[in-house]
């Protein structure tokens, strides 16, 4: 089967590491990666422990696909408790980080308790050892994954670390790997950091044998790949385009969150689409975008590879970022520009490149700087207080605000808490553009009703990766459904909920299911794992996955009153487009959807809801 | 007809599927560490790079080889590392001007490409057309239809 069928648990208090079997029992309810993962965080920590003491756990782990030939078998995922939501905390990532970890022959890391000194995890297949990271604390991702190369003499090890925002408590610091991926939101590197835990260096060369049925799963990834090619969308559109495909397509149907969300539509969105990075700059006759790329055995390749002109003001006199580097996603593009009003694409490269160096999440660190322009155009904060002039459309701001918050530097340290206690504690917390504490992401609900639902009802707060309407609402996958209506919304964002929660459970990206669907996932996994995996199946663990995510964040002090939107989307209506006159619907879909769900009308699973899944 | 793996690295993404074919092929799992291509990532360039051996007419490896446990199979041409044979001198990975030839520590022997005896897995798995397994006397053909469709024989407007 294609689980390593082994956890790795390092006791950063002791200074120990120990091996002991994956609970088989629980991988056949919860698959693997994200649910398996939560369940073990379930069964060993209290739901109330603050996320930042060393009673919290923090878990790296993979999917039984994760390391195999499956089309983007290479993800991992980071959960803990988010220090940013107090809600459950999943991150996910790609790049080659969490193969290399399957490949040396672990399904998980559990790391709990904390390190009296900075440390980094050393494994090299069974080998397991913290070693001291003092010279290495204060470092960026970049000079910690080429000093731990060079240290160990070896420069095929992959490495995940955190910035010098997770060593600075962001809250919502990420877990950076292979340079330029991220498991990046909810501030999971944060906790890493309240571990004084640096990084985690793995090289792996057991491999991943005990595939099922080898035949049966050649074929069946075989014909996945097929489909991802066949596909408008994955096998034109991203690897050409990028996700950045939807910055003016978002723009167009007046769903794109600007200057904080006071407009759905930026004057500015050409010249930070993807369509702008394929042009050639005038200043130096190059274009932003080099190439596109991959992560492990993804047949997509969305990545973006960039390189800014080095006569740009930003990087003129830094060389470090003269060189090719991720590029904008949609996401990033979205968050870092028309969040704040800037349209300036190399300046907005350059604070993707800052978030990638020190481990910030780009959405909620640029939704955060759209906040505080707000109450600098407002008065509320001043030049003094701030340290730099930051009006809207303030790329300069944007720059210098990036490396203050990642280095803990003056005003930076009220930024790197969020935008919900910013705001709070200057008295406008209505302009914190957030559910349960996380800054929302590229897509307006006034513009995209079923996104409100999503954001509202995601686990780990505000968030587009627990259900991605959008693929049905704007791109019509699987099928097309009104962007402007509330009807049909809570069934259609249960559906995407549960599928997503089982396709992040396997070890394949998410990206997967602008072409795939579960049934193309289940012959994947039951060719590879024993269990008999239909689409049935998968469908029931993504629903039980979700609710014992529920029950973890009702455990830990949520309520109903967390599954709503920030004011603004459901009192200021939607300026422009074709959302014109709109606000988000979401009073009328929460009951709806609790129904759905199977809950109470306060949001609570029901007994027999519990009982069906096996809660 | 002989045929050549043939590299086209524009076309690469970094997904490895090669790496893993390869290493499914010959070790009976994904070991991205065992595989035969490798594809190497010049970061601040932009540009990833599979390589591997590519079966040369006179092999530096296998003149070098003391035991004759490099030989070449007649249906492929492919240049052939003979285990049983193989005493792990390592003579050949120091003659081999490319390093596409490479010791094992696990099993004391040598390993090179072999081309699958005539269905390279990698090739297969690529899911680019960034490494393809054509007519070795046609190894630049696709280039050349590339430039033809761009030769303009008519004057200009």
């Amino acid at each position: 089967m294609a689980w390593a069928k082994k956890i790795l648990r390092v006791n950063l208090t002791k200074g120990t590491c120990a091996s002991e079997p994956l609970n088989m029992e629980w991988a056949q309810q919860y698959l693997g990666q994200r649910g398996l993962a939560t369940k073990y965080l379930v069964a060993e920590t209290d739901p109330k422990v603050d996320p930042l003491s060393p009673e919290n756990k923090l878990i790296m782990t993979t999917g039984p696909l994760t390391g195999t030939m499956a089309s983007t078998g290479g993800r991992y995922s980071v959960v803990t408790k988010g220090p940013l939501t107090g809600a459950i905390a999943c991150s996910n990532s790609g790049g080659y980080f969490g193969a290399e970890l399957k490949m040396a022959g672990w399904d998980m890391i559990i790391f709990e308790g904390k390190s009296p000194k900075p440390v980094y995890l050393w494994l090299e297949n069974d080998k397991a050892e913290l070693r001291d990271a003092t010279h290495l604390w204060g470092k960026t991702t970049w000079d910690v994954e080429e000093e731990i190369k060079k240290a160990h003499q070896d420069p095929q090890i992959r490495i995940a670390s955190i910035g010098r925002a997770g060593e600075n408590g962001v809250l919502y610091a990420c877990v950076v790997n292979d340079l330029h991926r991220a498991a990046g939101r909810s501030g999971v590197g944060a906790v890493m950091g309240s571990k004084n835990l640096k990084a985690v260096a793995v090289r792996g060369t057991v491999g991943v044998s005990g595939i099922k049925d080898f035949k049966a799963f050649l074929k069946a990834t075989t014909a996945a790949k097929k489909v991802l090619a066949d596909n408008a969308v994955t096998g034109q559109g991203l690897p050409k385009f990028g996700t950045q495909v939807l910055m003016n397509v978002i723009n167009e149907v007046g769903a794109l969150p600007t200057r904080n969300a006071q407009d759905v539509q930026f004057e500015g969105a050409r010249n930070i689409s993807a369509e702008a990075m394929h042009e050639k700059r005038p200043t130096d006759g190059k274009a932003n975008l080099i190439t596109n790329a991959a992560c492990f055995g993804c047949t997509i390749a969305c990545g973006r590879v960039s390189q800014v002109d080095k006569n740009h003001w930003s990087v003129v006199n830094s060389p470090k970022y003269w060189g090719a580097t991720g590029g904008l996603e949609y996401e990033n593009a979205w968050s870092l520009g028309a969040a704040n009003g800037v349209d300036d694409l190399d300046a907005l490269t350059v604070a993707n490149m800052i978030c990638n160096e020190d481990g910030m999440d780009p959405i909620t660190f640029g939704a955060t700087i759209g906040a505080v322009m707000e109450m600098y155009q407002m008065g509320v904060l001043k030049k003094e207080q701030i340290g730099v002039e930051a009006p809207f459309g303030s790329a300069q701001a944007l720059l210098e605000l990036a490396h203050m918050t990642a280095e803990g530097r003056g005003f930076g340290k009220e930024i790197g808490l969020g935008s919900k206690r910013l705001c709070e504690k200057y008295g406008k917390p209505e302009l914190s553009m957030t559910v349960k504490g996380q800054e929302f992401p590229a897509y307006d609900p006034r513009g995209i009703q079923g996104m409100g639902l999503t954001y509202a009802t995601s686990n780990r707060g505000a968030c587009h990766l627990r259900s991605y309407t959008v693929a049905s609402e704007i791109l019509g996958v699987p099928v097309k459904t009104d962007p402007l209506v509330t009807d049909g919304k809570a069934d259609l964002v249960k559906a995407f909920q549960d599928a997503t929660a089982a396709f992040d459970s396997s070890g394949t990206c998410i990206f997967t299911t602008f072409a795939w669907t579960l049934a193309d996932l289940a012959p994947q996994l039951d060719a590879a794992c024993e269990g008999g995996w239909t689409l049935e199946r998968l469908a029931e663990v993504g629903e039980r996955i979700w609710n014992m995510e529920r029950q973890y964040n009702l455990a830990a002090g949520l309520t109903a009153k967390d599954d709503d939107l920030p004011k603004r989307l459901k009192t200021e209506p939607a300026k422009s487009g074709p959302a014109k006159g709109l606000v988000s619907g979401i009073d009328k879909m929460i009951p709806e959807y609790y129904k759905v769900r199977g809950w109470s009308t306060d949001g609570v699973p029901t007994k027999e809801t519990a009982k069906r899944l096996g809660l | 007809m002989q045929k050549s793996l043939h590299i086209d690295p524009n076309k690469c993404t970094g997904c490895l599927q090669c790496e893993m074919a390869c290493s499914y092929e010959n070790y009976g799992a994904f070991n991205i560490s065992k595989s035969r291509i490798k594809v190497f990532n010049f970061e601040s360039a932009g540009r990833k790079v599979p390589y591997t051996c590519t079966q040369c007419a006179e092999a530096w490896c296998l003149h070098a080889c003391p035991v004759d446990a490099i030989r070449v199979d007649a249906a492929t041409g492919a240049k052939v590392v003979h285990e049983n044979a193989c005493v792990g001198c390592k003579v050949c990975t120091i003659a081999c001007p490319f390093g596409t030839i490479n010791y094992v520590a696990d099993s004391g022997k040598v390993q090179k490409c072999d081309l699958c005896g005539g269905q390279p897995a990698c090739a297969e798995a690529c899911p680019t057309g960034a490494i393809t397994f054509v007519e070795s006397d046609w190894t630049g053909l696709g280039k050349m239809r590339q430039w033809a469709e761009k030769t303009d024989t008519q004057p200009r407007a």
